[in-house]
């Protein structure tokens, strides 16, 4: 009898889950596992007569070859190191301030919030706008008036490098923020109050509770920006299209550009292997720091 | 003094979030000379100039009306298979409990490229390239985790006792789920249809490659592909970004407690 309970309770929720899993199956794992396929064969859209190829392995080789996509590789990486470094920097910060109790407490975080909930794609456009050659807001604040000085940043490798960075800064930390604020919620006060009896200050209460409490929360947020990074796409297609000289090009532009402008789907699917392999060995890495990284840090 | 620098940095905190995006709010109710202005004008005439050729010429209400419909039928969708799926990895005796959560977590983690090529051309050969289904069946995918993490742990704060109760009185799982859980989970579940919307309403890359055609394009493509004759026309983007924006805004200043909670309990909880 209890067992036939049983039975039907598992025979339920399996059925409950069947849409869930259907859709995750057909339109997530089944498509990462057809790119592999399509890396190994030569399919060009717009020469339809080719068919598609078997060719093992030529597309990995071909894309070690291919000096757009190790600049492009170069990028994406110097661009995640850079903005995540940023990210959960400025969101420590932010975190620390809405983690305050003052009057109008629900106003900051909700600002703080706005940046995040932005589409990218018009903060992107946003961005683009402050800045315009002619008249963006970052050349009034350096050269005033003085239009002769003014600069085509986005046209320049290094600022349109910068300002996509900036972009990215500006509209994620706040979501860092936010885990970061979880953490510091979870930390007891009695830690602060036995703190300030022995007659730490502020200083020595961050540094030696905050800090050391919040370090796995400082990871889950690096991990999920890390990952988030590496799919930068929005910004790069509105703000420069991966221009100057490729210098602000990236994987996943890159990807898209292969696949969907020039239609090759094998050789693009090889890009979207080479960023699905890089995301999950981020994860997996990071999964294991966290893993030890817990064990220190809540004893 | 101590008071004075936690204001001071409050405020530097708050000016850089709202500045840069007022400034764009402010471009869109100027006149055409007002943004070309050197040096800017501050504050603008209030006119609505942008908005009625952004709707005239560069059909803004379409885009709008393509990205309600999406957004709102994904939320719909994605909401009601994460109650179900939810409920399931909550509360019911299930067996690769652990392989389904983490095959989720997994495809969150998904970088959209990966599965871009198949994508496209499952759609292609079902013939759903430029339809709202073509871009609703990929948004409810990759909104489920989201979706079935924060319902679940809505689900799982709820008492025992409650569905113990009743079991005693006979009724069925699918009667608990019904008449007891969901309107106690109700909150938890307008939570998880915040973030699930903003997701949805905010994608661009799924919709560049799915929607080529105009008529069906959402708002991002719109704004992303914005073109003039001679210039792009900066006033007209200003325009429809910020209708594609105050949506989300207001929801943020409405339900800025949901939205913290379920992001927190979306990523850290688990």
């Amino acid at each position: 009898m209890r067992i036939s309970i049983n039975t039907r309770e598992e025979v339920f929720a399996a059925v409950l889950l069947i849409p869930c899993l259907l859709f995750v199956a057909v339109f997530a794992f089944y498509p990462v596992l057809y790119s592999v396929w399509l890396s190994m064969h030569r399919i060009i859209l717009s020469l339809p007569a080719l068919g598609r190829k078997f060719i093992g392995l030529g597309n990995y080789v071909e894309l070690f070859k291919d000096e757009i996509a190790l600049h492009s590789l170069a990028n994406t990486f110097l661009f995640v190191i850079i903005s995540t470094l940023f990210e959960v920097l400025f969101g420590l910060v932010i975190a620390l301030v809405i983690h305050r109790h003052f009057r109008g407490r629900g106003l900051v975080r909700a600002a703080v919030l706005v940046p995040w909930a932005i589409p990218t794609v018009v903060s992107s456009q946003m961005w683009r706008f402050i800045f315009n050659d002619k008249y963006g807001l970052v050349n009034f604040l350096f050269y005033g008036s003085d239009v002769t000085h003014y600069r085509a940043w986005l046209a320049d490798p290094f600022f349109a490098f910068s300002a996509i960075v900036i972009a990215d800064v500006w509209k994620t930390s706040s979501f860092a923020a936010l885990l970061i604020l979880a953490g510091l919620q979870a930390i007891p006060n009695e830690l602060y109050e036995a703190a300030r009896i022995d007659g730490a200050n502020a200083w020595h209460q961050f540094r030696r509770i905050t800090l050391p409490l919040l370090r796995p929360v400082l990871l889950i947020a690096l991990i999920f920006r890390t990952m988030d990074a590496f799919r930068v796409f929005d910004l790069v297609f509105v703000m420069t299209q991966g221009g100057p000289a490729d210098s602000t090009n990236v994987l996943q532009f890159y990807g898209y550009k292969k696949m969907f402008a020039e239609g090759l789907m094998g050789y693009g699917s090889t890009i979207s292997v080479l960023v699905f392999v890089i995301t999950f060995v981020v994860a997996l890495l990071y999964i294991r720091v966290i893993g030890s990284g817990l064990m220190q840090g809540k004893v | 003094m101590k008071r004075l620098f936690f204001y001071t940095i409050t405020i530097i905190i708050v000016f850089f979030s709202l500045l840069p995006f007022l400034w764009f709010v402010g471009t869109s109710l100027k006149t055409e000379v007002e943004v070309t202005a050197i040096p800017p004008v501050v504050i603008p005439a209030g006119s609505l100039d942008f908005y009625r050729s952004g709707i005239e010429k560069y059909n803004l209400l379409h885009f709008l009306t393509n990205s309600l419909i999406v957004s709102g039928i994904s939320t719909l969708i994605t909401l009601f298979i994460s109650v179900f799926a939810g409920y399931a990895i909550a509360r019911l005796r299930l067996r690769f409990k652990g392989v389904i959560m983490g095959a989720l977590l997994t495809v969150s983690m998904f970088p959209q490229i990966s599965i871009a090529g198949p994508v496209w051309r499952l759609l292609q050969s079902l013939g759903w390239l430029n339809s709202y289904q073509g871009l609703i069946f990929p948004y409810v995918t990759l909104t489920l985790p989201l979706g079935v993490w924060i319902v679940a742990s809505f689900f799982r704060e709820l008492p025992e006792e409650l569905e113990d109760a009743a079991k005693v009185d006979g009724c069925t799982h699918f009667q608990i789920l019904y008449k007891i859980i969901l309107p106690l989970a109700a909150p938890g579940i307008f939570t998880a249809s915040i973030l699930v919307f903003i997701y949805a309403w905010n994608e661009f890359f799924f919709a560049l490659l799915i929607m080529t055609r105009q008529a069906y394009q959402t708002l991002p493509v719109g704004i992303a592909l914005f073109q003039g004759q001679y210039t792009l026309p900066w006033g007209e983007i200003a325009a429809a970004s910020t209708v594609a924006t105050v949506p989300l805004v207001l929801l943020v200043f409405f339900f800025q407690k949901r939205i913290v909670s379920g992001l927190s309990a979306g990523a850290v909880k688990g």
